[in-house]
């Protein structure tokens, strides 16, 4: 098992005693330590369940359940396809295969650059300019299959300034 | 003088269109000018198919609504309208058939307050409901509760008063209200859009139901996926605790009340009330059985009445008008009014309000405007993954919960998604079955294992490899899951499957026996080609295509590699000479 830093542990020590170390907050728990972290891998589970006073696999089962929390690290920005029934309608499939066929990757994979995780949401609330694509806080809408290099274009540049 | 009030309509959707900008570019001009307005943020004004919408009050008139106010009109309304008390263009007419038939209540205040200035609710009759409530024994506003006939709005509608009644009459020393606002229904945000727009409507409720229950403590259950609502919610909560609508001794009633946040992590199944409980106890959001219901044994092992977020807003109306005012809108069974978020190939996307007893054909051809283009109407979707499609028979169905039943639709929570002729409808089934599978909590194996096996039925009719016989095992499978399923995902989820095989039973068989699908949408069974005739070799596909599955010089007849090609449909669209048919 790798170690973790002892930096994070402590953040997770703090954490777990912000709750009261009580188990019934494990997924208040989960949520901010994900927020910090940026996800949730078993290292981090251990120090959780210890510190709750629970089993790891009652952790991890928990963990695992929700499609909220992840076990790997995600990319710099995480693209997301709107899947829900509104974008659905609009074609938002066609966008989501554009995506996967030029980034190479899946459904919840991580291009090998670590620049773009490709998800998929249900609903972002803007169903008026379905297809909708978030990266971030940003919406894109009514986005076509040929803006798709466009958008992956702009936040490969973001991503080289960032560097 | 009193000063103009302009309004910015800034729930997700108006964010995503830009209406930030579109308020600096006020907020910078009229300083400019030196002309006294007041900029307002409110939440959803429901013309989301016009967004940005601004609302415009001059001093003593009535508010004027604003859609698409791109920079160049936002100019234009500040030149014309404001300095010169001119018209302009994107006035959205108040009679407009998009508002005539609304009716609002739920929604009455959402894009006409600030959310985040509890003193603007306060002035628009805000905790007056509270404030007679608690002069009231609280049997007595659980029977006007009853007679209002209020039922649930998350799906299920039961009637909010016996629930009421019910949790009152557990015995218990501690007990909880929690409010339901998971919202699954993918396409769907009414929940999201009054909690983003009118939050104290839904904490007044609660407090409402926690002196009803005799609570005094209540949680609010709220997907993580909506931070501008948790934002305003935390807002909201912190006002109401400043003046004294929260914490102890409320209004010197000697109650007392507060009111928790919890987080969803993304797991529709938390939507139902059992699962939602455990999740709320920090465990794996499974549903269990009932009963016990929550109103006896719910959120650690206490009685608990758990609302919807729309029902909630509907109450304090109530309490203010009395139940005979709710109960004189709607129909026989069920009273008020429904919100809608109506989304899909209709001209005027949006939320909108309706009394019960509207009809489909009422709120889709004049509310929605129709649908968007030349195509024709297919069918609407109401009520998710746990609903059916109607077709064009249905329009004259009056809204209820009973007679959408009987359609072979449900209620659901409120979303409501037009289809023209492009959607196929196995497509559409599949697409509904895909998110139950995704969903399952995997407890139960008709819901686990047979929406899989479910779904490969309806693949292969989509690939073009199923035979007729097939469609007797879907009835049949789809009527064992529905009947052996513990909660409600699992014995509603064959039903967009079922309601589409009824409904469009030609459709089905045109995929099955001639492979064809009318809506060119099931990648398997079509196939693009150039007609050599009307192409003129203009380049315009070659260069559109993303896969290079185009060849062909210019100004000579193009081909198109069937194998390559990965049925985008881009060339189709970008061809401007209709060389391009679909086979
Ligand atoms: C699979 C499933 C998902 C549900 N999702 C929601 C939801 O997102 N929001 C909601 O208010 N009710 C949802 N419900 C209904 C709740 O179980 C419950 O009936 C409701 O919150 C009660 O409030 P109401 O009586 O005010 O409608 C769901 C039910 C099922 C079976
Ligand atoms: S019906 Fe499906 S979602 Fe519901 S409890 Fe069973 S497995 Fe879980
Ligand atoms: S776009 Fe149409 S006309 Fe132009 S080359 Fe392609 S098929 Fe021919
Ligand atoms: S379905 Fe995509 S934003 Fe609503
Ligand atoms: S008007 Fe924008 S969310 Fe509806």
């Amino acid at each position: 098992m790798a170690t973790l830093s002892e930096n994070s542990r402590k953040f997770l020590v703090e954490l777990c005693k912000k709750y009261r170390n009580d188990e019934h907050e494990l997924i208040n728990v989960l949520h901010e330590a994900q927020d910090e972290l940026g996800y949730l891998p078993v290292e981090v589970q251990h120090v959780i369940a210890g510190e709750l006073n629970i089993p790891d696999a009652r952790v991890y089962g928990v963990v695992t359940f929700y499609s909220f929390f992840t076990m790997v690290p995600k990319g710099k920005f995480d693209i997301s396809i709107c899947m829900g029934t509104a974008c659905y309608v609009k074609g938002s499939e066609l966008i989501l295969d554009e995506f996967k066929r030029r980034l190479k990757v899946k459904v919840g994979g991580t291009t090998e650059d670590g620049i773009f995780t490709l998800s998929t949401l249900r609903c972002v609330g803007a169903c008026s300019l379905a297809p909708v694509v978030s990266i971030g806080s940003k919406v894109f809408g009514n986005v076509t299959p040929l803006q798709v290099k466009k958008i992956i274009d702009e936040y490969v540049e973001k991503a080289e300034e960032l560097h | 003088m009193e000063n103009t009030i302009i309004k910015f309509a800034m729930g997700t959707c108006g964010i995503a269109s830009g209406t930030q900008d579109i308020l600096n570019l006020f907020d910078k001009e009229l300083s400019r000018l030196n002309y006294p307005a007041q900029l307002v943020k409110t939440g959803c004004m429901g013309h989301c198919y016009a967004e940005p919408t601004i609302s415009i009050t001059l001093p003593g008139r009535e508010p004027v609504y604003f859609g698409n106010v791109n920079e160049e009109r936002a100019r234009d309304i500040i030149d014309h309208f404001l300095l010169k008390g001119d018209k302009t263009e994107g006035i959205i007419p108040p009679e407009g058939d998009f508002s005539k038939k609304q009716f609002k209540i739920a929604l009455k205040n959402c894009g006409e307050i600030d959310p985040e200035n509890i003193q603007e609710y306060i002035d628009r009759e805000g905790y007056k409901a509270l404030m007679k409530c608690v002069t009231m024994k609280p049997e007595k506003v659980i029977s006007e509760m009853k007679a209002s006939g209020l039922r649930g709005r998350g799906g299920g509608g039961y009637p909010t008063g016996l629930k009421w009644e019910n949790t009152r009459k557990s015995k218990s020393d501690v007990k909880y209200v929690v409010c339901n606002a998971d919202e699954g229904d993918p396409g769907a945000f009414m929940d999201r859009s009054v909690l983003e727009g009118d939050p104290h409507s839904v904490i007044e409720a609660m407090i409402i139901c926690g002196y009803s229950i005799g609570a005094n403590k209540g949680l609010v259950y709220i997907r993580a996926e909506y931070p501008l609502a948790i934002s305003r919610l935390k807002t909201a909560l912190h006002q109401a605790r400043e003046q004294g609508f929260l914490g102890e001794n409320i209004l010197n009633s000697r109650f007392s009340f507060d009111i928790e946040i919890r987080y969803g992590a993304g797991a529709f199944v938390c939507g139902e009330e059992t699962a939602l409980i455990h999740s709320m106890e920090g465990m794996r959001g499974e549903p269990t059985f009932k009963p016990p219901y929550p109103s006896v044994k719910g959120y650690m092992g206490k009685p608990t009445c758990v609302n919807n977020v729309e029902t909630l807003a509907n109450i304090p109306a109530i309490i203010r008008n009395g139940s005979e005012w709710f109960a004189s809108i709607g129909t026989a069974t069920s009273k008020g009014t429904k919100v809608f978020a109506l989304a899909g190939k209709i001209k005027r996307t949006g939320l909108i309000e309706v009394p019960m007893g509207t009809t489909l054909r009422e709120i889709i051809f004049e509310i929605g405007g129709g649908i968007k283009g030349i195509k024709k109407f297919k069918a609407v979707q109401t009520g998710g993954p746990s609903g059916g499609c109607l077709s064009e028979k249905y329009l004259d169905t009056p809204i209820d919960y009973e007679h959408l039943l009987e359609a072979g639709s449900m209620m659901g929570s409120g979303g409501m998604i037009v289809l023209d002729e492009d959607d196929c409808m196995v497509s559409m089934a599949k697409f509904y079955l895909e998110f139950s599978i995704d969903e399952s909590c995997g407890k139960c194996a008709p819901c686990r294992i047979g929406n899989k096996r479910l779904y490969e039925m309806l693949e292969r009719i989509t690939d073009g490899k199923a035979n007729m016989s097939d469609l007797q095992k879907i009835k049949d499978l789809s009527v064992v899951i529905k009947d052996t399923s513990l909660c409600g995902l699992g014995q509603t989820s064959p039903n967009p499957v079922l309601s589409t095989l009824n409904q469009f039973h030609d459709e089905y068989v045109a995929h099955i026996d001639e492979h064809f699908c009318h809506a060119h949408q099931c990648k398997e069974l079509i196939h693009y080609v150039i007609v050599a005739d009307k192409c003129t070799g203009c380049t315009v596909c070659f260069r559109n295509c993303p896969v290079e599955a185009i060849y062909g010089d210019k100004g000579e007849v193009h081909t198109i590699l069937d194998n390559q090609c990965i049925k985008c449909g881009i060339c189709f669209s970008k061809c401007k000479f209709n060389a391009i048919i679909i086979n």
